[in-house]
C-alpha cells in the first residue's frame, strides 16, 4: 500500500507534465481525487489494515493527498497563466499607427515674442503699462519733445484723424501718461500696437507692434541702461548674446543709442542673415531727456531715467526666420501652425 | 551724405581703411550706411596706344591691332571702325574685369591670337555726359595725353572711395565735408584744418552795383552776397566733376557746380542770380503775397502763401527761399554777371513750405534741420575762390551782408559730477575737456560752463554735454550695471492683464489659433456684412490720410477681419481653421472726434470646416467657467442681418449682452469668398474682467453616492433646452446634482413638429444616503411639471 500511494505521487507528476488544457486537468483530478480516483480507492483500502499499520499509512496517505491538491492547484495557475498570455498575443496591435491626437492651439508668433518679453521684465520688478491706440498729437509728439514743425515728425509718418488726435506712431505716449500719473520709482513696459503710413511689403506694414520700457528714479545712469539691454537681449535671445551701443538721435532721449546684438544665427561671425555685419540692430534707447521729464512734472534735477523700444515683428521675423512681415498678418493656418 | 574719402583729406588726414574709418565713425556717432569703392568692379583695365593697324587674313569685318600697353605691345583683334593709328584707347588685358562682372581672358578670333579687348564707355560704365566727345557706338579714344599703362581708374577718375553716412536731424553740421571732417578729426585724435579761403576780387567794388534787404529777420538772420562779373559759362573741370559726381552730384555748368561745391563742403546751400534779371538790382527777402505766382527752376508754376520767404527783387519774387530759385533769374550760357546768394533761413518756415509745396531739395533738406549764420561768408569766399580758380568770372570787391539776427553762442553748466552721476562712469574732468576741444566746445572753468560752437544747434543742456563725453568715451566702455542700490518693485500683471491672458490660454487650449489682424478697413466691408444702412456700426472713425481706402477707417467690428481671414484659408484649400483674436474695436463717442473714443477689447472667434454651432459655444462655455462666470446664458437671435436667423444667440452675462455668436449669414459669407458655413462668436472683453472670479475654493468631495435617473420625451420643436433644464432645476429641489442632456432626436419614430429630448439627472444629498422615495418624488414633480407647462409626453 506504501508502494502504492509513493507511486500515485508518480504517477500525478506525469500526467500534469501532459496536460493542455483546464479540461485535461479536471481529467487529472478526477483520475486521482475523484470518487472513483486512485488515491480515494488506495483510502477505501484502509480498513484492511492493522491498527499499528493505519496511522502510519493514513498520515502518508494525507501527505499524499496534499501533494497532489498542491500540484494539482499550480498546474491551475500555470495553466491560467499561459492562457493569459495566449490571449494578450491575439491582443497585439500596430503601434506605429498615428496617435488620435489632440488639437491644440497655437499661439501668434508676435504673441510668443510678447509675452517673452513682458515675462523677461515682469521677472525684474516692471509692471505693463497700456494706453489708447487713438492719440492725442499732445502725448505722442509734443510731450515727447517733438514740437509741431520739427523735422523729426517727418520721419515717421503719421495717420491723422485730424489736426489734434492721431493714431500713435510708438507707444512712449503710454510713458508719458504713466509718469504725470505716477511718482518715481517707476519702472514699466508698454507693449501694444503702433501705425504709420508705411505701403504694405515684405518689410513694412502700416500697422506693428512695439514694446517700451521706461525706468525713472533717483540716480538712474546709463550704466543702469546697458546693464538691462544686456539681461534683456541674453534672455531673449540666448546667453552668448552680446550688445552693441552706437550712439544715434531721438528727440525723447539724451543721451541716445541705436543697439545691435550679435547675430543670432551666426553669434557674430557674420553671415547672410547678419549681412555679414555680426550685428543686427534692434532697438533704440537712451535717458529720458530732461526736457520731457519736466514736461510730466518729475524733477529732472533730481531723477533720472531711461528707455528703449523695439518692434515685435522684426524681432519675430529674425527669431522665427520669417522672411516677409506680411505672413504675421495674413493668418494662413499652416503658418500659424509652424509656431 | 556721401563723403569721398580724397575730398576729406582737403580737411583732416585719417590714416585707417575705410573699413576701419567707417567702424570707428559709427561708433562715435556718425553711422556708416555702405562704403562705396568707385570702379570696384573695374580691374586690369589700362591706357593703351594703338602702335600698328593690319587687315585680318580671314575676316573682312576684323583688324589685327598692336598696343603699346606700357610693359610691353600686344596684339588684339578688334571689329572697331573708328580707330586710327596713335590712337589712346582703354584696353582690357587678359583676365580683367569688366563692370557687371564681365571677364576677359586671351582669345583666337578667326584664328589670329588676341591678347586683350579695346572698351567702349558703355563697357566702362561711363557716360557721354562725362566724356562729350565719345562715341557710344565704337571705342572710346581718350583724350589728352595719359601715359600707356596707367590704370584706366585713375583716368576715369574712379579711384575714390565713397563713405555714405546717415546723418541724424539734429546734426545740420554734418551735411558737410567739413562737418564730418571735424568729426572724424575729433575720433582719431587728429588735427583738424580748414583750408584757407583767399579772394583776389579783381574786379570794381560791389558798391552800388546791387543791394539786399531783409523785411521778415525772423526768417532770414542773415544774407550775404557777392557780385561775380564777366561770367563765362561753361563744363567745370575734371577734378571738379569728379568729387560732385563721387558726392551724389551731377555736374551741370561752372556756376551751378561752384554753388553745389561749396554746399557739398561747407554745408552751406547757394544760390546764383542773373543780375541782369534781378529788377533794380536789388534782393528783398520777404514774406510771400497770398497767392502770389511764379515759375521755380524745374519748369513748375507754383502759388505761393503768405507764410512762405521769398526773395524777390523790386517787383516780383525770384526764389523760394532755400528751397529753389524762380525761372526769372535763372543762370543762362549768356549769362554775365552774377550775384551770389549765402544766406541763413529759418529751419521750420522752409520745411513747411517744402512740404506744402511738394518739393523738398538738397538746399531745404539741409536749411530745415538749422544752419549756423556764421558760415555764409566763409561760403560765399569759397564759391568765389573757386570762380577765380576756374577762370569762370572777375570776383567783385567787397560782400554785402546783412546780419539782423546774430548767432548767440550757447552756454551751457559744466558739472562733470553730474555729467559722470547720468552715465554711471568716472570720467576724470581734464578728459572730458579733451573730448570738448576738437569739437571747438570752450570750457570757462571760472564760471563752470561751456560754450557751444553756433554750427551745433543740438547742443542745449547738460544731458546733451553727457552725450558729447559718452561718444567719445565710447558707449560700450561704460560699466554695466542693474539699477543697484535703487528700491526693489514689485512688477506683474494687473487684473485685466491677467484675465486678458487667461483668455488667451484658454483659448489656445481648446485649440483655437491666434490670428492678428489689421486695426483698419475699408467702409466697404459694412455693406459686405449686410448692415442696414442706418447700423451705429457704420459711425467709423476715419483716417484723413490713409493709404488707400482699404485701410481709411478704424473697425468698429472684427466680424469682416475673421471672415477674410477665415476665407483667405478657404481659398488656399485649407480644410478647417479654429482661430480666435484678442483686439480692439474703435468707436467714437461722437463724429467728429473731438475727444479720444473708446477702444473696446474684443474675443473673436472664428470657425470653418469639421466644425458647428455647438463648437463655438462650447468654447465659450469652457472660457466662462475657467473665468468663473456663473450666471450666463445664450438667447437667440433671428434679426442680425450679419448672421444666420436660426442659428445665432447672444451671449448674456449677468443678464448683460456681451456678444454674439452664431453662423455668419450665408449671403455674407459668399461676399467674402468664404466657405459655406462659417462660425463666428465676438465677445466684449469688459464684462469678462468685471464679472470673473478666478479664485478657486475647494469643496469636500461627496461622501454619499449618488441616483442617476434617465428621462426622454417628445416635445415641440420650438420648445427650447434651456426651457426645459430651467423647469427640471426648479422642480427637483435641494438633492438635485447635475442635469446631462443626451440626446436631441428628430426624425423617425419622432412626429413631426416635435422631436426627442433626453436626460439623465443626478441626485445626491451631502448628508446621507438618497431613498428611492426621495427620488421618486423629485421624478414625480419633475414629470408632472414638464407634461402641463412644456406639453411634455414622456417616453417609456
Amino acid at each position: 500500500m506504501r508502494d502504492q500511494l509513493n507511486n500515485i505521487k508518480l504517477e500525478v507528476v506525469k500526467r500534469l507534465s501532459e496536460v493542455k488544457s483546464l479540461a485535461d486537468l479536471e481529467n487529472v483530478r478526477l483520475q486521482f481525487l475523484g470518487k472513483k480516483g486512485e488515491l480515494t480507492a488506495v483510502l477505501r483500502g484502509m480498513g484492511a489494515l492493522t491498527a499499528e499499520e493505519r496511522p502510519v499509512i493514513g498520515q502518508l496517505a494525507n501527505e499524499v493527498r496534499s501533494f497532489v491538491e498542491g500540484k494539482l492547484e499550480e498546474a491551475v495557475r500555470e495553466l491560467q497563466n499561459r492562457e493569459q498570455e495566449l490571449k494578450l498575443v491575439t491582443e497585439a496591435i500596430d503601434v506605429t499607427i498615428p496617435g488620435k491626437r489632440r488639437m491644440i492651439g497655437k499661439k501668434h508668433p508676435l504673441s510668443i515674442v510678447l509675452d517673452e518679453i513682458k515675462d523677461v521684465f515682469i521677472s525684474m520688478g516692471y509692471e505693463i503699462a497700456e494706453g489708447p491706440e487713438i492719440e492725442l498729437d499732445y502725448y505722442n509728439f509734443e510731450a515727447l519733445n517733438i514740437p509741431a514743425g520739427h523735422p523729426a515728425r517727418d520721419t515717421q509718418d503719421t495717420f491723422y484723424i485730424n489736426d489734434k488726435i492721431l493714431l500713435r506712431t510708438q507707444t512712449s505716449p503710454v510713458q508719458i501718461r504713466v509718469m504725470e500719473q505716477k511718482k518715481p520709482p517707476i519702472k514699466i513696459i508698454c507693449p501694444g500696437r503702433v501705425y504709420r503710413s508705411d505701403a504694405v511689403d515684405a518689410t513694412h506694414s502700416p500697422i506693428f507692434n512695439q514694446v517700451e520700457v521706461l525706468v525713472v528714479d533717483c540716480g538712474v545712469t546709463m550704466g543702469d541702461l546697458i546693464g538691462t539691454l544686456q539681461l534683456f537681449a541674453k534672455s531673449l535671445f540666448g546667453e552668448n548674446t552680446k550688445i552693441r551701443l552706437r550712439p544715434h538721435h531721438f528727440p525723447f532721449t539724451e543721451p541716445s543709442a541705436e543697439v545691435d546684438v550679435s547675430c543670432w544665427t551666426c553669434g557674430g561671425k557674420g553671415c547672410r542673415v547678419c549681412k555679414n555685419e555680426g550685428w543686427i540692430e534692434i532697438l533704440g534707447a537712451g535717458m529720458v531727456h530732461p526736457k520731457v521729464l519736466d514736461t510730466c512734472g518729475i524733477d529732472s534735477t533730481v531723477y533720472s531715467g531711461f528707455a528703449f523700444g523695439l518692434g515685435a515683428e522684426r524681432t519675430a521675423m529674425g527669431r522665427f526666420n520669417i522672411d516677409d512681415l506680411r505672413l504675421l498678418y495674413e493668418n494662413d493656418v499652416r503658418f500659424l501652425k509652424q509656431f | 551724405m556721401k563723403l569721398p574719402l580724397k575730398w576729406l583729406k582737403d580737411f583732416t588726414d585719417i590714416k585707417a581703411t575705410p573699413k576701419d574709418y567707417a567702424d570707428a565713425m559709427t561708433m562715435s556717432g556718425s553711422k556708416v550706411e555702405g562704403i562705396e569703392i568707385l570702379g570696384e568692379e573695374i580691374d586690369k583695365v589700362v591706357v593703351g596706344r594703338i602702335t600698328a593697324i593690319e587687315k585680318h587674313p580671314d575676316a573682312d569685318r576684323l583688324q589685327v591691332t598692336l598696343v603699346d600697353v606700357g610693359s610691353e605691345t600686344i596684339q588684339i583683334v578688334t571689329g572697331a571702325t573708328n580707330i586710327k593709328l596713335g590712337d589712346l584707347i582703354p584696353v582690357a588685358l587678359d583676365g580683367s574685369s569688366l563692370p557687371g562682372g564681365k571677364k576677359i581672358k586671351r582669345g583666337k578670333l578667326r584664328g589670329v591670337e588676341s591678347c586683350g579687348m579695346m572698351c567702349s564707355i558703355s563697357e566702362l560704365k561711363v557716360t557721354k555726359e562725362e566724356f562729350p566727345n565719345a562715341i557710344e557706338d565704337g571705342i572710346f579714344i581718350l583724350e589728352g595725353d595719359p601715359e600707356p599703362g596707367m590704370d584706366i581708374k585713375e583716368y576715369l577718375g574712379l579711384n575714390e572711395t565713397v563713405i555714405e553716412f546717415e546723418i541724424t536731424s539734429n546734426r545740420p553740421d554734418c551735411f558737410s565735408i567739413a562737418g564730418l571732417a571735424r568729426e572724424s578729426a575729433a575720433t582719431f585724435g587728429v588735427p583738424f584744418k580748414k583750408p584757407e579761403i583767399n579772394v583776389a576780387e579783381l574786379g570794381d567794388s560791389i558798391m552800388g552795383l546791387a543791394s539786399v534787404e531783409i523785411k521778415a529777420p525772423e526768417l532770414c538772420s542773415r544774407y550775404s552776397a557777392r557780385i561775380v562779373k564777366d561770367v563765362r559759362i561753361e563744363p567745370s573741370p575734371r577734378w571738379m566733376k569728379e568729387r560732385l559726381k563721387a558726392a551724389g552730384v551731377r555736374p551741370i555748368n561752372n556756376i551751378v557746380d561752384i554753388t553745389n561745391y561749396v554746399m557739398i563742403e561747407l554745408g552751406q546751400p547757394m544760390h546764383a542770380f542773373d543780375l541782369e534779371y534781378l529788377k533794380g538790382h536789388k534782393i528783398i527777402v520777404r514774406s510771400a503775397a497770398t497767392r502770389e505766382k511764379m515759375q521755380t527752376l524745374d519748369g513748375q508754376d507754383r502759388e505761393l502763401e503768405a507764410s512762405m520767404l521769398v526773395i524777390a527783387d523790386e517787383d516780383r519774387a525770384v526764389a523760394v527761399a532755400g528751397v529753389m530759385g524762380g525761372a526769372n533769374s535763372e543762370i543762362l550760357p549768356d549769362t554775365k554777371t552774377i550775384l551770389l546768394e549765402s544766406a541763413t533761413f529759418n529751419g521750420m518756415s522752409v520745411r513747411l513750405t517744402a512740404k506744402k509745396l511738394g518739393m523738398r531739395t538738397e538746399a531745404s533738406g539741409r536749411f530745415e534741420k538749422g544752419l549756423d549764420p556764421e558760415n555764409t561768408v566763409d561760403a560765399v569766399n569759397r564759391a568765389a575762390q573757386l570762380i577765380e580758380q576756374l577762370g569762370a568770372g572777375t570776383v567783385c570787391k567787397g560782400i554785402i551782408d546783412c546780419y539782423p539776427v546774430k548767432a548767440v553762442k550757447k552756454t551751457i553748466p559744466f558739472k562733470p559730477d553730474r555729467i559722470n552721476a547720468l552715465l554711471g562712469t568716472e570720467i576724470t574732468t581734464s578728459r572730458m575737456k579733451e573730448i570738448f576741444r576738437p569739437l571747438e566746445i570752450e570750457v570757462n572753468d571760472a564760471a563752470g560752463t561751456v560754450t557751444a560752437p553756433t554750427f551745433r544747434p543740438d547742443l542745449e543742456c547738460e544731458a546733451d554735454l553727457a552725450e558729447e563725453v559718452a561718444r567719445f568715451y565710447g558707449y560700450n566702455n561704460i560699466k554695466a550695471t542693474l539699477l543697484e542700490g535703487r528700491a526693489a518693485t514689485v512688477g506683474g500683471r494687473n487684473w485685466k492683464q491677467r484675465i486678458e491672458l487667461l483668455i488667451r490660454n484658454t483659448m489656445l487650449s481648446c485649440g483655437l489659433s491666434e490670428i492678428y489682424t489689421y486695426s483698419f478697413t475699408s467702409p466697404k466691408v459694412f455693406d459686405m456684412i449686410n448692415l442696414p444702412p442706418e447700423s451705429a456700426l457704420r459711425n467709423a472713425i476715419v483716417i484723413a490720410n490713409p493709404l488707400g481706402e482699404d485701410f481709411s477707417i478704424m473697425r468698429t467690428t472684427t466680424l469682416p477681419d475673421m471672415l477674410e481671414v477665415l476665407a483667405t484659408n478657404y481659398n488656399r484649400r485649407v480644410e478647417e481653421a479654429r482661430l480666435f483674436e484678442v483686439s480692439h474695436v474703435y468707436t467714437a463717442k461722437q463724429t467728429p472726434l473731438t475727444e479720444l473714443p473708446d477702444e473696446k477689447p474684443v474675443l473673436t472667434i472664428g470657425m470653418f470646416g469639421n466644425v458647428d454651432f455647438y463648437e463655438v459655444t462650447g468654447v465659450i462655455d469652457e472660457l466662462l467657467t475657467a473665468l468663473g462666470i456663473k450666471k450666463y446664458e445664450y438667447e437667440p437671435v433671428t434679426d442680425n442681418p450679419s448672421f444666420h436667423p436660426g442659428r445665432t444667440a447672444k451671449i448674456l452675462i449677468g443678464g448683460r449682452e456681451c456678444g454674439i455668436v452664431g453662423e455668419v449669414h450665408p449671403v455674407a459669407a459668399q461676399k467674402f469668398g468664404a466657405a459655406q458655413r462659417n462660425y463666428v462668436g465676438m465677445i466684449d472683453i469688459e464684462p469678462l474682467i468685471a464679472g470673473a472670479q478666478i479664485k478657486p475654493e475647494y469643496k469636500p468631495l461627496p461622501k454619499f453616492p449618488a441616483v442617476t435617473r434617465d428621462i426622454a420625451m417628445l416635445v415641440d420643436d420650438n420648445v427650447l433646452v434651456r426651457q426645459i433644464e430651467r423647469l427640471i432645476a426648479s422642480k427637483a429641489g435641494k438633492i438635485l446634482e447635475e442635469i446631462k442632456l443626451f440626446d436631441v432626436y428628430k426624425g423617425k419614430q419622432v412626429p413631426e413638429g416635435k422631436k426627442s429630448v433626453a436626460y439623465s439627472i443626478i441626485f445626491r444629498a451631502s448628508d446621507r444616503t438618497l431613498t428611492d422615495e426621495d427620488v421618486g418624488k423629485a421624478m414625480g414633480e419633475i414629470v408632472k411639471a414638464l407634461a402641463q407647462k412644456l406639453g411634455a409626453q414622456l417616453r417609456e
